[in-house]
């Protein structure tokens, strides 16, 4: 009698034991915040296809490889193979080069030349077979570098693009030839492309900047000193950082072009980090650690004059800000809800309110607000299951969706086109720089060195070189 | 996946239905009043776990006085560990920035040293573990420091003898990526700043 209870209590334990797991799981799907959606939609084949003209010699395979490759990492368009081999991939890719693809190109580009040649048209139909909206050409003449874009359906030349770029191994050189494949995207789609940005990051407590594509990585920190938070001015030509200095935490603005670096005048007083300029250059906002715990401040690094408090969190913290690109809002984290969680104000610190929506008790904290440069969306970071994934405010709705969910991805900053995403994630094995296409989901590794993070995102830098229509 | 619960739980339903309905025998003779005597029984169990609460309290009590005389018997005893007794860590829980009981010990003693020693100088520095957002973490560090300062000037230091500072998570102690490692990344270090070349030990 007994024994058979005991059996029986053991069962009801079992069971019991059992659905615990099954109200875990059923959680899993349901804690999400309302309105979020998770995962990204991709349609193939909405994009124009492009194809990139090959050709043999003149001095610029590198150049076209650089073009082909920005017009790849815009993800703006289905980038289609030719027959026999030759492709952008192949074009970007110079370590495979096999007998018979040489073969296959050198045949390829001589044909490609012949129609060239002939009449100044192309093989239209052909390419238009093959997928092809457009065909880009790139050209040597005399010193000036000349890329053709044709629109294939219209088999006619839409725009060429000149360009005397500097000797290759110039400093410059990279940069200029980013900004004719950026006019190349210009002429085909009528948005500039992000060939010619960079990004600054932190790596062992020194600030670097890397080009978007991965090319020419370089320490820009100008001291032994621990940096953080590198932060870039709208016009590119400068950028903030934090830097410890004796117990306290020092804002510098540092010039791109000479390296030569001031510090902010109000700074050594205190922790003051995560600097931020207003768009239109005059001032920045930043966060300031007390005794009375971390608020925002703005101070105008133009006169060097008029610090001003925003925030008043003596229970609380203050920290990250981020402009809006109109310069009238910041977005900032706010640990008034007892974790951190994304907050808005206006510029001049009134009109404070809760900015992306969460769940008060499920909802991780969420930090590292950066608004996107057309002022539609904010990209942060929140805690999920123990670990961070990137997050999207959309900015209208007051939505967030779920950008990532593979390892632990943070610190997301925006590319000046506002659909690429660079961040920092451990997906590979460690810490490193990672770059994501918020419209097709593509996700590429910006740099293979661990310890990466922190990262910025420039605006488009420099200059656009002539073109003729 | 709701309905699988639901399913358990009308299966739990059916198991427990399925038991024995009075199961525990009955072995008390029927004579007794069983209300008085369950009533007695109750009683006596609450007078008697009141009786061990007093206990645990009292006991609680005492070994915190004892360890407090015990520390600052141990500090007078060695005046060569006033400085390592300075310099000694106290320790958070994630994400928080109070000062555990556990630590209070470790800060008293700094009063003492602090008291015993009126020109010395500290500064506190708060530190995080990796886990946390790397900015954020400055601020949570900025609040451990706080944290610390504020618990030695409720006590009598006066404030501008202590200075602090964050590192966030950007000096960990420990190389690691385990609670084992983050315990002890999560952390109030104490330095001198000055006053501490002849440092008496408290009386």
């Amino acid at each position: 009698m007994l024994e058979r209870w005991n059996e029986c209590t053991a069962l009801a334990f079992a069971l019991l034991s059992i659905i615990p797991s099954f109200h875990l799981s059923a959680q899993d799907t349901s804690t999400i915040d309302r309105g979020v959606r998770i995962g990204i939609i991709y349609r193939p084949g909405v994009r124009p296809g492009l194809v990139m003209l090959p050709r043999k010699g003149g001095g610029l395979d590198s150049v076209r490889a650089m073009i082909a490759r920005d017009l790849d990492y815009s993800d703006r368009f289905e980038v289609i193979s030719l027959p026999g081999g030759d492709s952008i991939r192949l074009a970007t890719s110079p370590p495979t080069p096999s007998r018979t693809t040489g073969t296959r190109r050198s045949t390829g580009s001589s044909g490609g030349a012949q129609v060239a040649s002939a009449g100044g048209g192309l093989n239209y139909p052909l390419y238009q077979a093959l997928g092809a909206d457009f065909a880009l050409d790139v050209t040597a003449a005399g010193d000036t570098t000349v890329a053709t874009l044709h629109d294939v359906a219209a088999a006619s030349i839409r725009r060429s693009v000149r360009a005397s770029l500097p000797p290759p191994g110039d400093p410059d050189f990279r940069q200029a030839v980013h900004r004719l494949a950026d006019q190349a995207l210009q002429a085909a789609l009528g948005t500039p492309g992000i060939g010619a940005t960079r990004i600054l990051f932190v790596r062992d407590g020194k600030v670097y900047q890397i080009d978007q594509d991965g090319a020419d990585m370089k320490l820009v920190s100008s001291t032994d000193r621990q940096a953080m938070s590198p932060a870039w001015g709208a016009d590119g030509r400068r950028f903030a950082y934090m830097e410890f200095q004796a117990g306290k935490g020092w804002l510098f603005l540092q010039d791109m072009a000479t390296g030569k670096r001031t510090p902010v005048s109000t700074t050594g007083s205190a922790l003051d980090f995560t600097p931020a300029f207003s768009p239109d250059g005059q001032s920045i906002a930043f966060s300031r650690a007390t005794e009375e715990g971390t608020d925002l401040y703005t101070i105008n690094i133009k006169n060097n004059c008029c610090l001003r408090r925003l925030t008043v969190g003596r229970f609380s913290d203050n920290l990250s800000p981020t402009f809006s690109p109109d310069g009238q809002r910041i977005a900032f984290v706010s640990t008034r809800p007892g974790l951190p969680q994304i907050y808005v104000m206006a510029a001049d610190g009134t009109d404070q309110q809760l900015f992306a929506p969460f769940d008060y008790g499920v909802t991780g904290s969420s930090n590292a607000p950066e608004w996107s440069p057309d002022g539609q969306s904010v990209a942060f970071h929140r805690d999920v299951a123990g670990t961070l994934q990137v997050f999207v405010l959309d900015v209208r709705t007051r939505t967030v969706r779920q950008l990532t969910s593979v390892g632990r991805n943070e610190d997301p900053t925006w590319a000046p086109d506002s659909r690429h995403l660079a961040f920092v994630s451990d997906r590979s094995g460690y810490r490193q720089l990672w770059i994501i296409d918020l419209d097709t989901g593509r996700i590429r590794p910006l740099l293979q060195q661990s310890g990466a993070r922190l990262p910025a995102w420039s605006p488009r830098l420099s200059e656009a070189p002539s073109s003729t229509p | 996946m709701k309905s699988v619960s639901w399913i358990l739980v009308i299966g739990l339903g059916v198991a427990v239905a399925a038991c024995p309905s009075n199961p525990p025998p009955q072995n008390t003779t029927p004579a007794v009043d069983t209300a008085a005597e369950n009533q007695r029984v109750r009683d006596s169990i609450a007078a008697a776990q009141a009786e061990a609460d007093r206990l645990a309290r009292e006991e609680a009590e005492r070994i915190a006085r004892q360890r407090e005389a015990d520390s600052l018997a141990a500090l007078s005893r060695n005046a060569e560990g006033v400085r390592s007794t300075l310099a000694a860590m106290i320790h958070f829980d994630l994400d928080k920035s109070n000062i555990r009981s556990d630590d209070m010990g470790i800060l008293d003693q700094k009063v003492a040293i602090l008291q015993a020693n009126p020109a010395l100088r500290i500064r506190i520095a708060g530190h995080c573990d990796e886990r946390g957002s790397d900015e954020y973490n400055l601020a949570l560090g900025n609040r451990r420091a706080q944290a610390a300062k504020q618990y030695l000037v409720s006590h009598g230091i006066d404030a501008s003898r202590i200075e602090t500072q964050s590192w966030g998570e950007e000096k960990p102690l420990v190389d690691g990526h385990d609670e084992t490692a983050w315990s002890q990344n999560r952390r109030d270090e104490f330095e001198i700043i000055s006053g501490g070349d002849n440092l008496r030990r408290p009386s």
